[in-house]
C-alpha cells in the first residue's frame, strides 16, 4: 500500500493505493498522527480513490483517526468511489461519525462550510 | 470441480495479503465473478487477521488455510492454535472487540457473514479456532 500526504487550507489529505488492511493500517496511522502533530493540521480528508481492497481494518484505522482529531476539535471526512467499500462503511456504521464524498474537491468544499 | 489446498504461514500481519490473494487466486477455478472474489478476499482476510490479532498475538503462531471446490462452492477454513475465542456468541456480535488495540473496529465477523453464504467457528480456549466459511459461486451464463 502506498500513502501520499498533501496539506490544504489545513486539511491534510490522505491519499491511499494499494490495498488497505491490518498490516497496512499498522503502517500508516503512526506516519498520519505525526504530520497531524507537526502540521498545524484541523481537519483530515482521507482519499480512497485509488484503493483496490480494504477490509475491516480500515474502518479501524478511521475510526481511530476520528477519535483523535474529535479530540483536537477536528473532522475527518471520506472520499471513496468503489461500491463494495461503501457496503462496508455502510455496514460499520461509520458514516454516522464522518461525511462520506465523491471527490477531493468536494469534500473540501462541504467541510469548509460545516 | 473437486479440487483442495492446505497452506500455512507464521502470523506474521504481511501475511494477511499474501493468504487473501493464494485463496482468491485457488478460487478463480470457480470462474466467479469479480465481485464473488472481492467477496472472498475480504472475508479471508478479517479470519486471518482474527487468527493473527487475538489468536496469537504474536508472530510465531502457525496458521493454517485450507479450500476446498466443491460443485460451484468453495469452503474455507481458518484454522489458528492460539488463544481461543472465550465467548464465540458474543465475539460475533457487530462492534464487538477483546483487543486492547483501541484500533479494532469489531467488525471482523460480521463482514464474514455479509460476505459469504455461511460461516461456523470453533474454538477452545488455550487451543485455538477453526473459521468455517463457505459461498456458492453463481456463475450461470445466460445462453445468448
Amino acid at each position: 500500500m502506498q500513502m501520499s500526504l498533501k496539506i490544504c487550507q489545513r486539511t491534510l489529505i490522505i491519499g491511499l493505493s494499494g490495498e488497505l488492511d491490518h498490516h497496512g493500517a499498522e503502517q500508516i496511522r503512526g506516519l498520519i498522527e505525526r504530520a497531524v502533530t507537526e502540521q498545524d493540521v484541523k481537519n483530515l480528508i482521507f482519499d480512497f480513490s485509488n484503493l483496490t481492497f480494504m477490509d475491516s481494518s480500515g474502518i479501524g484505522m478511521i475510526i481511530g483517526r476520528y477519535k483523535l482529531m474529535k479530540s483536537l476539535g477536528g473532522r475527518v471526512a471520506l472520499v471513496c468511489t468503489n461500491p463494495r467499500m461503501e457496503q462496508l462503511i455502510t455496514l460499520s456504521g461509520l458514516t454516522k461519525l464522518v461525511h462520506v464524498y465523491k471527490s477531493v474537491q468536494n469534500a473540501l468544499n462541504m467541510e469548509k462550510e460545516a | 470441480m473437486d479440487n483442495k489446498m492446505t497452506l500455512s504461514f507464521i502470523s506474521k500481519s504481511s501475511n494477511e495479503g499474501f493468504a487473501r490473494a493464494a485463496v482468491a487466486a485457488f478460487a478463480t477455478q470457480l470462474d466467479p465473478t469479480l465481485e464473488d472474489l472481492a467477496d472472498i478476499k475480504t472475508a479471508v482476510s478479517e479470519a486471518v487477521t482474527n487468527a493473527i490479532v487475538h489468536g496469537y498475538g504474536h508472530p510465531n503462531g502457525i496458521i493454517t488455510v485450507s479450500c476446498v471446490l466443491s460443485g460451484k462452492s468453495i469452503t474455507i477454513t481458518v484454522h489458528d492454535e492460539g488463544r481461543g475465542i472465550l465467548n464465540v456468541q458474543q465475539a460475533m456480535q457487530p462492534l464487538f472487540t477483546q483487543s486492547e488495540d483501541t484500533e479494532r473496529s469489531g467488525m471482523g465477523f460480521t463482514v464474514m457473514e455479509a460476505f459469504m453464504d455461511s460461516i461456523t467457528v470453533d474454538s477452545t480456549i488455550g487451543q485455538g479456532t477453526i473459521v468455517t466459511l463457505t459461498k456458492k459461486i453463481n456463475n450461470d451464463i445466460m445462453a445468448p
